[in-house]
């Protein structure tokens, strides 16, 4: 159970968005463009690192009853900052991106790493922990609105990639778009996690 | 009881290392948030009417236009533009509802009321249909067009205005938005000027 097999886990074994199929919700909507992705994929791991290493310190004071407003609080207060700061510093991410920041508090990615993991490890490993899947959500991310970008705009970070003749597949950047990527990858993982199974 | 009180202490305490950390930040991004949409404000305006010298987010007039934009009855405010003192137009928002909600657009106007620019700050509509209302080839058309120049329709509603290929409502909204402003902006002039 080291620093590094916990931090692979998230990427691959228990990537959140392919394996264990959390967060969901935010990942269809924001998945247009890549920047888009790569924000949101930063964001949720610095509230995942945020809130595991706090919950990991304090889990051995936080008594079972009140565990789930305790855990909310230390979320929320991270989300918060991240809003802000990103207001602050980077407003036109923060402008495309919307209310799908503040929700960060509901990803279910983030409370179950909490509940599931930090409230029951040590802060080095709950570190990894949240590298880990931090780096496996931003990498799905990335992955999915690289391909709704590309087919959907015929971009790639705003520039365009395609020839001028390609003719953008318009459904791709809307919400079918997102269905059909997440739908296609996910029994693509499924398909590689089986055949390396045996 | 004894462990209700802990509960609550330990909640409470909680909450206050939370509430005094945000209160941290907070300070700590106000001004830049601040400044941010200072900036924004003023970068709108110059896309529309970029002849000032003056600061018209300090030099505005609000003002209570009609609009279709639900829930919202208030005012527009008017950025009245200068130059060397001198009066050289307007900017507000103007705004309609097309296929996905309401639109915004930002208007441009000299004195005698021929439009200087329009950018469309906000809107929901369709993407790589109704959205192309934000695109050049839309928003180009209407420069230095006016009031009386033009009949304000599209060409499919026996109007002047080229039409978007795939959307109707989306630019049918935004010629709505942009004449209404026109027919205000001549109805309300010296009030405007006045303010300014």
């Amino acid at each position: 159970m080291g620093f590094l097999n916990e931090f692979v886990k998230g990427i691959w074994r228990e990537n959140p968005t392919f394996r264990i199929v959390l967060g969901i919700c935010p990942t269809l909507a924001i998945s247009t463009t890549v920047i888009n992705g790569v924000g949101m994929g930063l964001a949720a791991t610095f509230v995942l690192l945020g809130s595991n290493i706090i919950i990991s310190l304090i889990r051995n004071v936080i008594p079972d009853k009140i565990r789930i407003p305790a855990f909310i609080v230390v979320i929320s207060t991270f989300v918060t900052i991240v809003d802000l700061f990103m207001a602050a510093y980077a407003p036109d991410l923060h402008k495309a991106l919307g209310i799908f920041i503040p929700l960060i508090v509901v990803n279910c990615i983030i409370l179950g790493r909490a509940e599931a993991f930090a409230s029951k490890s040590s802060v080095w490993i709950s570190m990894a922990d949240a590298l880990g899947m931090g780096a496996g959500f931003a990498l799905a991310l990335t992955l999915i609105s690289a391909i709704r970008e590309l087919l959907g705009s015929g971009t790639l970070l705003g520039v365009h990639i395609l020839p001028a003749t390609y003719s953008p597949a318009v459904i791709m950047v809307l919400p079918p778009g997102a269905f059909l990527t997440i739908g296609v990858l996910l029994g693509l993982f499924n398909y590689l996690s089986r055949r390396r199974a045996g | 009881m004894r462990e209700m009180l802990k509960l609550t202490l330990i909640l409470t305490t909680i909450c206050s290392v939370a509430a005094t950390s945000l209160a941290l930040v907070y300070n700590l991004t106000k001004d830049p948030i601040a400044y941010q949409q200072r900036l924004k404000k003023l970068s709108a305006i110059r896309g529309v009417q970029p002849n000032y010298d003056n600061e018209p987010d300090q030099d505005f007039v609000d003002l209570p236009m009609v609009s279709d934009k639900s829930g919202e009855g208030g005012l527009t405010r008017f950025y009245i533009t200068k130059r060397g003192g001198e009066f050289t137009g307007a900017a507000f928002t103007v705004s309609a509802v097309g296929y996905g909600g309401a639109i915004e657009i930002m208007l441009g106007l000299t004195p005698g009321g021929t439009i200087t620019g329009v950018q469309v700050l906000h809107h929901s509509e369709t993407p790589g249909l109704g959205a192309k209302i934000t695109e050049d080839t839309f928003c180009l058309q209407f420069k230095s067009k006016s009031l009386s120049a033009i009949k304000w329709a599209l060409k499919k509603d026996g109007g002047e205005i080229d039409q978007i290929t795939g959307a109707t409502i989306s630019p049918r909204a935004a010629v709505k938005a942009i004449h209404q402003g026109l027919v205000f902006f001549r109805d309300h002039r010296d009030e405007i000027l006045k303010g300014g």
